[in-house]
């Protein structure tokens, strides 16, 4: 379907990341936002409790970001799109729900506007810390999608697409951003409602009495249902069967965790999204992804200007991550970069699915700035000696 | 099923689950069978009527209820029924939950639901103890009551619960035992029927583990002294009723006062400032 003509903000602006954001989460249909007030993602939520009341939305501010990322959850179950907003200590405390969101198969959108930790670390300043809390941040075994935009255009653009995402596999969906893309300052494009495809929630039709709630009838995801539509639903954070009652044994974990898992994986191509250039026969290919992947590629048109032969890997979509695409990125390259605003964590990933085929390097930061270009053209000197 | 007669409460029961986990003489059935009962008083849509709850014995209400249930997280019943609530306006939310559950790790949500008075019914059935985990100390075992993380006696103040939702500003407070029921049954039918945050505690037997830890006997027993020594007081003040170790307790009806509710003071608020560019907030469609 496409958006809604009355909630779209169609022309061009002038406009942050965080606001960007905002939008484009209206512009996708959500309704429905419950936060926490956190540096460096607030003005989110400033900017949906400015909108909302104008579009028949509710903006609610909980008590804490537990409050928020459950409260939300029970909106969509009502029958809402909703999104919670925070940056990394918030995000810790949300994780408990993050499993919830995965076991009770919720299609939620989970805003992350990261900033430097461990704590309360440095609030006003950007990281990419949270990549791993994203991944495996709540107890137990369950995939997420997660979206790293590295522009204000792309915040409003894959905002949406963090939405779609979150209805077509019924699973957390991360969109994350950092400190500089949230407050990076941009022209933003808002096409008009007919051009904005928005996946819908795709109810069942089946009639009480002849539906389960988590049993697949057709395709690999469950059919959506909510509450006030008579079917008498019930949802639980136990493991349970189809009929999403308790069932506390091996069989039914085993059945239950495997598909919560597989019906992520099996669409890994479909949800990856990323940029390859110029990496066949390049000596190294830098791996990046938000501001990073900004920097990076200033800092590769510097090197190849040096006549340097480096390609660049920008990857959007995180997780799952594209084991695929990284083994064949490695049999056309020599070496990898990844470049990252932390000590090292996407790394670990991109030295794993490349099986030590070919060297790959780390040039991080602690966070709390950005990686200079020159620090990237030094590295890549270092690299290709 | 003509001509065989089928227990009122059976309508409200996903009879497939049962047997249900409560030990003999839990009271967590019995306040079900007065929820039961006073659906049917109030005359509630069942399709309109939605049950949460956290975690813990009295957490498995929303499992074993026949209508839109939502088995939430340890304490986050209240949050979760906010958003319902505010996706569903026009549904009745019950959050259905234990005294650790609601008071102990839920306890900031509690407040805060009541400050802003959604619109939801709060059943909290207080056994004293954690039941699911073994008998551990809630903010309600009396002082001096042992527990398995108090083996020599608690020596922590407790919560009066009605005093403190009363303080928070809940339109509907009351608080009954399993002995009570129909009074209970009475209050939970005009707490169905009170717009806004009601609040019920439910005083309930805990045999398997509060009583025995103390030496109270079965759960015939504590019926019998929830008997013996309850007043009924409606009205009482709020301040006045907190519980000690087998002592006196006042029973009741303790608060009725008329708020708007949250929907109601968002959407008064925003056409007053925004006027015609104001779109009133209904929910889903």
């Amino acid at each position: 379907m496409k958006a809604d003509p009355k909630a779209v903000n169609t022309g061009t602006h002038f406009i942050d990341g965080n606001e960007a954001c905002a939008e484009g989460a209206i512009a996708a249909g959500c309704r429905f936002v419950a936060g926490y007030p956190i540096t460096p993602s607030t003005e989110v939520v400033e900017h949906i409790s400015r909108r909302f009341p104008r579009l028949g939305g509710l903006f609610i501010q909980m008590e804490d970001e537990i409050a928020s990322s459950i409260c939300f959850q029970g909106a969509i179950w009502g029958g809402l799109k909703a999104m919670t907003v925070t940056s990394g200590p918030g995000l810790s405390l949300m994780m408990e729900h993050v499993g919830l969101a995965a076991i009770t198969e919720t299609p939620s959108v989970f805003v992350d506007v990261q900033r430097a930790g461990p704590s309360t670390g440095l609030p006003t300043l950007p990281a990419q810390q949270d990549i791993m809390q994203a991944r495996w941040g709540s107890h137990g075994d369950y995939e997420v999608i997660a979206l790293a935009p590295n522009s204000p255009q792309e915040c409003f653009d894959h905002a949406i697409t963090a939405f779609n995402l979150a209805e077509q596999y019924r699973c957390p969906v991360f969109f994350m951003m950092d400190e500089c893309i949230g407050h990076m300052l941009g022209k933003v494009k808002i096409p008009a409602a007919d051009q904005i495809e928005v996946v819908a929630r795709k109810f069942t039709s089946r009639p009480a009495g002849e539906f389960e709630p988590f049993r697949i009838y057709d395709g690999d995801q469950p059919e959506m249902v909510r509450a006030g539509m008579g079917h008498a639903i019930h949802t639980t954070g136990l493991t349970h069967d189809e009929r999403g009652y308790p069932a506390m044994n091996p069989q039914t974990q085993d059945t239950l965790i495997r598909r919560l898992r597989n019906k992520i994986l099996d669409h890994t191509d479909e949800i990856s999204i990323y940029e390859a250039d110029q990496i066949d026969g390049s000596d190294v290919t830098i791996v990046a992804y938000g501001v990073t992947a900004r920097v990076a590629e200033y800092a590769v048109h510097l090197a190849r200007k040096e006549g340097l032969k480096v390609g660049l890997l920008r990857l959007t979509t995180l997780w799952p991550f594209n084991d695929r695409l990284i083994r064949e990125v490695a049999d056309n390259t020599k070496s990898f970069i990844v470049a990252e605003m932390n000590l090292g964590q996407m790394v670990h990933e991109v030295e794993r699915a490349s099986r030590s085929k070919i060297p790959v390097h780390l040039l991080d930061h602690a966070g709390g700035g950005i990686i200079e270009p020159e620090t990237f053209v030094k590295k890549i000197k270092e690299v290709v000696r | 099923m003509s001509g065989t007669p089928q227990n009122p409460v059976e309508k409200l029961l996903r009879t497939e689950r049962m047997p249900h986990i409560w030990c003999p003489g839990c009271g967590i059935g019995t306040s079900v069978n007065c929820f039961a009962r006073a659906l049917e008083q109030a005359n509630i849509d069942y399709k309109n009527l939605h049950v949460v709850s956290g975690i813990g014995c009295s957490g498995r209400v929303a499992g074993y209820v026949n209508v839109d249930s939502f088995h939430t997280t340890h304490g986050r019943a209240i949050p979760f029924a906010t958003g319902l609530a505010m996706a569903r306006p026009e549904a009745k939310v019950v959050v259905y939950s234990g005294d650790g559950d609601l008071f102990a790790i839920g306890g900031n949500h509690l407040i805060h639901a009541a400050r802003r008075n959604i619109d939801m019914t709060v059943i909290c059935v207080n056994n004293f103890t954690y039941g699911m985990t073994g008998g551990q100390v809630t903010p309600t075992t009396p002082y001096s009551a042992k527990a398995s993380t108090m083996p020599y006696g608690n020596f922590e103040d407790t919560f009066n619960l009605p005093n403190l939702v009363d303080a928070c500003g809940a339109v509907f407070v009351a608080r009954w035992t399993i002995y009570h029921v129909r009074q209970l049954t009475r209050s939970m039918t005009k707490a169905l029927n009170t717009p806004g945050f009601s609040f019920i505690e439910v005083l309930s037997p805990c045999p398997t583990l509060y009583q025995r830890r103390n030496k109270l006997g079965d759960g015939v027993m504590m019926v019998q002294y929830f008997k013996e020594r309850s007043t009924i007081e409606n009205g009482a003040n709020t301040a006045d009723v907190a519980l000690g170790f087998q002592g006196d307790i006042v029973v009741g009806e303790f608060v009725e006062r008329e708020r708007p509710t949250f929907i109601q003071n968002y959407n008064t608020r925003m056409e007053q400032v925004l006027g015609d560019a104001f779109v009133p907030y209904e929910g889903v469609k």
